[in-house]
């Protein structure tokens, strides 16, 4: 690991309580939800850490108990630096405070966390679906969530098919 | 074309009333942009210089609905586009026809889940389809052909009851 991000690792360990964990060169600090703005400006303003590259969730269902992990990844371009922060968040009532009025491409990110996993954002000023239509039911990246796929039409089934499929009249 | 006859050399032709009628719609109907996503490649590539289509009379691509005949949906159609595509069909003026170009404009293609609409058939009906992914300029130039030789075969009457 890099010796900058070492003392960054270990000032953040004491101030917000984070762990760290490195995985095949990357650098992975588990933060917990309150203290995560404070990390995201204390990153911005003192260690340039400029650039929010990423911001998604994972879904460990079945487990339940973190069932989401928030990443946000931050990149440094003036010392050319990646360093990772994970937000472990519970199944029932996911919430995370947003983030965009220290990255403003947080905007759409968590707009878009909203729409395809549910976690809601506190705070946020547009909070509405951004990939799905408006009135769509469900989020669409968690696991349980069913894949929404029709039968195919092969020369066997085709006529079965044929009389379920919905075409328009005109 | 129908009953037709040169009177000596003054110039003048008879023929029917319908094969005048379909005569004119194929030769000058112009498509409305309906490019989506990667099919719409191949539609600019078809219309550009070395697979011409405007000499088949689609000189111009319109992107009014006001002011085409053809709609030709290139590419997937979202269930959130849907409702805008619609509404463009509905927009466009009689008689109008519409070709689904690629395989996931026909049936959903590759993508078989809740986003895409599984062959623009569910929103718009349909009078040719082309197949491929994507289909080839030479391809959506044989659909097109193909349209005109369904639209020289309409009959004034089946307009009539419609």
């Amino acid at each position: 690991m890099d010796s900058r991000l070492e003392k960054i690792a270990s000032v953040l360990q004491q101030q917000a309580g984070a762990t760290l964990e490195e995985f095949r060169g990357e650098v992975r600090l588990y933060v917990p939800v309150d203290k995560i703005v404070d990390t995201l400006l204390f990153l911005r303003d003192e260690h340039e850490f400029s650039l929010l590259s990423v911001l998604t969730a994972i879904d460990f269902w079945p487990q339940d108990k973190p069932r989401f992990h928030v990443v946000y990844v931050l990149t440094s371009l003036t010392q050319n630096l990646v360093i990772q922060l994970r937000i472990p968040l519970d199944g029932e009532a996911p919430k995370i405070p947003t983030v965009s009025r220290v990255f403003a491409t947080a905007n759409w990110r968590e707009r878009e966390l909203w729409d395809m996993f549910g976690i809601e954002v506190e705070g946020h000023p547009d909070m509405r679906r951004i990939l799905m239509p408006d009135d769509w039911d469900g989020h669409p990246l968690r696991r349980d969530y069913p894949l929404g796929y029709e039968e195919p039409q092969f020369s066997f089934n085709y006529k079965e098919i044929d009389l379920r499929k919905p075409y328009v009249k005109e | 074309m129908g009953v037709e006859q040169k009177l000596g050399n003054m110039g003048v032709v008879t023929t029917t009333l319908e094969s005048a009628v379909n005569w004119a719609r194929t030769n000058a109907m112009w498509p409305m942009l309906f490019g989506l996503a990667c099919c719409a490649i191949e539609m600019m590539s078809a219309q550009a210089s070395d697979y011409d289509m405007s000499r088949f009379g689609m000189e111009l691509m319109r992107p009014s609905p006001r002011q085409s005949d053809l709609m030709i949906v290139a590419g997937r159609v979202t269930r959130k586009m849907a409702p805008v595509l619609r509404r463009l069909y509905d927009q466009m003026p009689e008689p109008k026809w519409v070709i689904s170009m690629g395989d996931c404009a026909s049936c959903g293609g590759v993508f078989n889940n809740y986003a895409v609409v599984q062959g623009v058939d569910e929103v718009v009906p349909v009078d040719v389809y082309v197949a491929g992914c994507p289909p080839r300029p030479e391809a959506l130039i044989h659909g097109v052909v193909t349209l005109f030789e369904k639209v020289k075969a309409e009959k004034i009457k089946d307009e009539a009851n419609a």
